[in-house]
């Protein structure tokens, strides 16, 4: 309704260990030095893993959904390689589960440029049959991309990590109303991306998963309807549940 | 006709000194020719012995005595439910009858619920829950097989609703077992009893039913309350009148004062305590304080021990008190037949009128109590549209049926229809309904290998898994509570609870008023909010979700009468009539059919507003299709708020040549409504509660908050994958009919632009006029609402940042941050 608000941007370049790193509103980075778009935890067939196990029948649409944005970001982007960032498939059993559509549809994804799975918590193996390199971590310049932190001593410390994973969303007050959405979230050292999967629900930045990794003062971008939007750690609104 | 009442029974009435009501022989003769009855009655006429004395007839009159169910009496209300039991309990000591009742609700210890079934009492008090919990039990066929009677209380509350749909159900499958049991409603005073009839029949017509009518009682005692304080401008708290509130009860007797919202009792309970140097007993009830609390102030009203209680619809129904003298209304009345059943709370004898005094909260509401006053001497209550039985709930129920054993699918449809609100249901939307609860019901298949319901060699459907079944127990219910959170004194006592998402605004050291004390808050610990007494007097009021209801549109009319007709004003307060004149005199008064919009600048913006008298939900709903119009006419729209009475929008550039006609045609209802309903939030809290209720998403329970990011789902996420590759998936169905009947008032919008047509005047003005004075004041402290989420953050931000400017100068946000 207002006129348009400087506010609203649908890319936000930041700087991750010196190197420059573009947030995209679709959920996904992209690293422009070397031409890499970064996507993390599709968790592809979530949804019919509830309905394997005899829970709830939800829509199964959630593959040919996560596919769809995926296909999106890439035909704007055009990346030289495409970084699935571990947790692609909901779990091991997923990729059988998959329709024969949206597995080609996959498969013609992965061909059309490099393609890199970095495993994942829920996929400690790439999905079979689609091509593309596994890897458990990647360097790329003086940053590494893992599913997950490093966990336990490390001889190198890198100059910049990202991340997925933790799935993070972020809730502000504005107006008297509570407003929340998936986020990445950024202390300067360490990005971590949102999911970018449909089903796929989030945990608070302001959760000590999260935060804990974070330096004091960092910094999250929210994903709107048509914007990003950035907000520092004090202004989040944590959950009323922690965990004990 | 009293030869039919055994000897027992007379010698009974005879020990008490009293005589069988009419109605209570008349529910007598129509049991004893085997028929279903309808009796409406207001409080307090013997209602409830009504409805039993049939039952108690039967059992004494049978020798030897039935063993096996013979009576169900389901209730809306537990505590009802607990009640009532205990008032059967009297006369069937009295007369030492054989006669065994219990309770069976949500509290049955396992160990009395297991034997309940296995050796069911003669008489069992219920709930709409616990009845579809016992009917989805392999042997609720031989529970019920000697039932012949069920008794439905309170049947006014609950048959408009999701609850009603549910029990209605139960009900249908209740017939099948036992189709000699007739059916028996209770109900206070409505507007059509042919639905309550039609409802309450196995075949869909209300000839099927016998109504019966208890003694009319005395005409109500009515007043409007004249303040000697300035009649507030806007508001709806009432807080300006406490002072006469109070002398009010003080000689009044026994009082209940009803408000219409829990933060309204918080904030009025809390105004007469600082009064209250007479030490009145004062009390407080509404639906966030906790059980005990709420059955020990119920307790001492019966006992005599107050001297005012200050309730929410929390009071509406339940345990009778004949010793209330006066009923007060703070607030609106939002609807008539709401005002008369809340005014049957006082004074029980039918021979001594009921005492009532409204208490307008701000100079609109005044104009709505006259209209309500108005309507309750013409004795003309609310219609309430018809809506068909909700498919969310359907699922539940065929679910539910499943879990107690094979289903015969032609055999339940037939069944399910005998069900008044699903007697016109068609089998295209049955069929579908049940290929949900058996694989999602999915173009695309995909869960025929993991199906919920599978078909044996018989032709008949069995419930697949365990875990389906424990879901179904775990979930069963049309009730969808907003998530709340325990409120704690300290570590210890629990006083409440309150809904998340007013948790989410509070930090630490916060005060709010809850539970009638001023509380601090410490913080959320697990899903308790810990407090402390708080210190001061300025608290940020809990703004409670809910509690509030629009203006119903019988009483919208009359407040259109009114305000149309100067001759009418001779009963309102000085105050208001000064305020109309002047009305008339700088503008125009809005008309009784057509529709008055004014406009005028202010400060830097401009304004217009529109009298439309159809109620909030309406408005809200008018006001987000308009400003997409006047954004599209590039008048620049910037917001709006709405009331139950007014919708005021306020824009960059002048509407003073504005096409309003063009603005206001029905064809808005078209593109625009579809689009929007889509995107707002309000469909998708729709679909939650339909998601929930149907079973696709679980509710949450309290000991696995830990866990639920794993297992619980975001339902808005299922809401646009749902909306974007199956638009017409039966839930989604499900919630616009909800949407379109209830949340939004869409007919109603509808009805009022088809009627206004070629009657809008516009009046230009150089600036604010009476009339729109209080919809101004509305601005700001009301969120404004459907602005698009995007603008907020943005706004948000702006703020923030300067905010920060202005701290720290021009210093640089964050740190890479381009």
């Amino acid at each position: 309704m207002p006129p348009e608000r400087e506010t609203r941007r649908t890319t936000v370049p930041v700087t991750i260990g010196g190197q420059s790193i573009v947030l995209d509103h679709s959920g996904a980075a992209f690293l422009p030095e070397t031409d890499d778009l970064l996507v993390a935890d599709l968790h592809f067939e979530k949804g019919s893993a509830f309905a394997a196990r005899g829970q709830a029948m939800l829509p199964p649409y959630d593959t040919a959904e996560t596919l769809r944005r995926l296909e999106k970001v890439i035909a704007r982007v055009k990346p030289a390689r495409v970084i699935c960032m571990g947790d692609t498939l909901h779990d091991l059993a997923g990729d059988a589960r998959m329709s024969e559509s949206d597995r080609n549809r996959l498969a013609r994804l992965v061909g059309r440029q490099d393609w890199v799975w970095i495993a994942g918590n829920h996929d400690p193996a790439p999905p079979e049959g689609y091509g593309g390199t596994a890897a458990e971590e990647l360097r790329v310049g003086d940053i590494v991309l893992r599913h997950d932190v490093e966990r336990g001593a490390h001889s190198e410390i890198p100059a910049g990590v990202v991340i997925g994973h933790y799935h993070p969303k972020a809730a502000v007050r504005a107006r008297g109303r509570r407003i929340s959405g998936r986020c990445f979230a950024t202390d300067g050292r360490l990005l971590i991306l949102p999911a970018f999967g449909v089903f796929t629900g989030g945990l608070n930045a302001r959760e000590p998963a999260i935060a804990g990794l974070l330096k004091g003062d960092f910094q999250v971008f929210m994903i709107g309807k048509n914007g990003l939007f950035g907000f520092r750690r004090e202004q989040l609104i944590p959950d009323p549940k922690r965990a004990a | 006709m009293t030869a039919d009442l055994p000897d027992i029974l007379q010698s009974w009435f005879a020990t008490r000194g009293w005589n069988p009501h009419r109605h209570q022989l008349a529910m007598l003769d129509a049991a004893q020719s085997g028929r279903s009855a309808l009796l409406i009655a207001p409080t307090g006429g013997g209602k409830t012995l009504a409805g039993f004395l049939p039952s108690l007839t039967e059992l004494i009159s049978e020798d030897p005595l039935p063993a096996g169910l013979h009576t169900l009496y389901v209730s809306p209300l537990k505590a009802l439910a607990v009640d009532i039991h205990r008032n059967l309990e009297q006369p069937i000591a009295e007369m030492a009858l054989p006669i065994r009742a219990e309770t069976r609700t949500g509290d049955t210890p396992q160990s009395k619920r297991v034997r309940q079934r296995k050796k069911p009492p003669h008489m069992l008090m219920t709930t709409p829950e616990s009845l579809a919990l016992l009917l989805s039990y392999e042997d609720a066929p031989e529970i019920f097989s000697s039932l012949r009677c069920v008794i439905l209380d309170e049947l006014h509350a609950i048959e408009d609703n999701k609850r009603g749909d549910l029990l209605s159900l139960g009900l249908s499958r209740l017939h099948a077992l036992a189709p000699q049991a007739r059916r028996v409603g209770l109900s206070a005073t409505v507007a059509e009893p042919d639905r309550l009839r039609r409802w309450l029949s196995t075949t869909g017509h209300a000839k099927g039913v016998q109504l019966v009518l208890g003694e009319d009682g005395a005409e109500p005692d009515v007043k409007v309350l004249e303040t000697r304080a300035e009649m507030p401008w806007s508001g709806h708290m009432g807080a300006h009148a406490v002072p006469e509130i109070y002398e009010q009860f003080k000689d009044g007797g026994t009082t209940l004062v009803f408000v219409n919202t829990r933060a309204q009792a918080e904030i009025v309970f809390q105004e007469l305590w600082r009064l209250n140097e007479d030490k009145l007993r004062i009390a407080l009830h509404h639906g966030s304080l906790a059980v005990e609390q709420r059955r020990k102030v119920e307790a001492a009203m019966v006992r005599g021990d107050l001297d005012a209680v200050v309730a929410t619809s929390s009071l509406d129904l339940g345990v009778d008190w004949a010793a209330v003298d006066l009923v007060l209304q703070v607030g609106a009345p939002k609807g008539a037949t709401r005002l008369l059943q809340r005014i049957g709370r006082a004074n029980h004898q039918l021979d001594n009128p009921s005492k009532a005094v409204l208490v307008p909260a701000n100079r609109f509401e005044v104009l709505e109590c006259r209209a309500a006053l108005d309507a309750i001497h013409a004795h003309t209550l609310d219609g309430i549209p018809e809506r068909p039985g909700g498919l969310d709930v359907l699922a539940q129920h065929i679910l539910g049926m499943a879990c107690a054993g094979p289903v015969d699918r032609d055999a339940l449809f037939a069944q399910v229809r005998t069900a008044g609100p699903f007697a016109r249901l068609s089998r295209e939307d049955f069929d579908d309904v049940f290929n949900f609860v058996g694989t999602g019901g999915y173009a695309l298949g995909a869960y025929d290998r993991f199906k919920r319901l599978r078909e044996n060699e018989d032709g008949l459907f069995e419930i697949s898994s365990k875990t389906a079944i424990r879901d179904y127990r775990m979930n069963v219910g049309t009730i969808v509570e907003a998530p709340t959170l325990k409120v704690r004194m300290g570590r210890g006592r629990v006083l409440g609870e309150v809904e998340e998402s007013f948790v989410n605004y509070l930090t630490a050291g916060d005060t709010f008023v809850f539970a009638g004390r001023l509380l601090e808050f410490v913080e959320v610990r697990e899903t308790s909010v810990i407090t402390r007494p708080g210190k001061g007097d300025a608290p940020a009021v809990p703004a409670y979700v809910g509690g509030r209801f629009p203006l119903s549109t019988h009483l919208a009319d009359r407040v259109r009468t009114i305000l149309s007709d100067p001759t009418t004003w001779k009963n309102l307060p000085k105050q208001v009539t000064e305020w109309l004149e002047v009305q008339r005199w700088r503008s125009l008064l809005p008309s009784r059919e057509g529709l008055l919009v004014e406009s005028f600048p202010r400060h830097d913006k401009h304004y217009l507003v529109a009298y439309c008298f159809e109620g909030r939900n309406a408005h809200q709903t008018l006001g987000m299709l308009l400003t997409r119009r006047m954004e599209r006419a590039g008048l620049n729209p910037l917001g709006f708020v709405a009331t139950d009475y007014v919708l005021g929008v306020w824009s960059t550039k002048s509407p003073e040549n504005a096409d309003l006609a063009a603005l206001f045609s029905e064809d808005m209802l078209g593109d625009d409504l579809e689009e929007w309903m889509a995107e707002s939030s309000m469909l998708k809290r729709t679909f939650r509660n339909v998601a929930v209720i149907a079973g696709l998403i679980q509710r949450r329970h309290p000991g696995e908050e830990k866990s639920r990011r794993q297992v619980t789902f975001n339902s808005d996420l299922i809401y646009d994958v749902l909306r974007s590759h199956e638009p017409n998936h039966v839930l989604l169905r499900a919630t616009r009919a909800d949407a379109a009947s209830g949340l939004t008032d869409v007919r109603r919008l509808a009805n009022m632009l088809a009627r206004v047509k070629g009657q809008i005047t516009h009046r230009h003005l150089d600036r604010v006029s009476p009339l729109a004075v209080p919809i101004l004041l509305e601005i700001g402290r009301e969120s404004v609402y459907g602005a698009a989420i995007d603008e907020l953050l943005g706004e948000s931000a702006d703020e923030l940042i300067s905010e920060a400017m202005e701290n720290i100068g021009t210093k640089e946000l964050g740190f890479d941050a381009a």
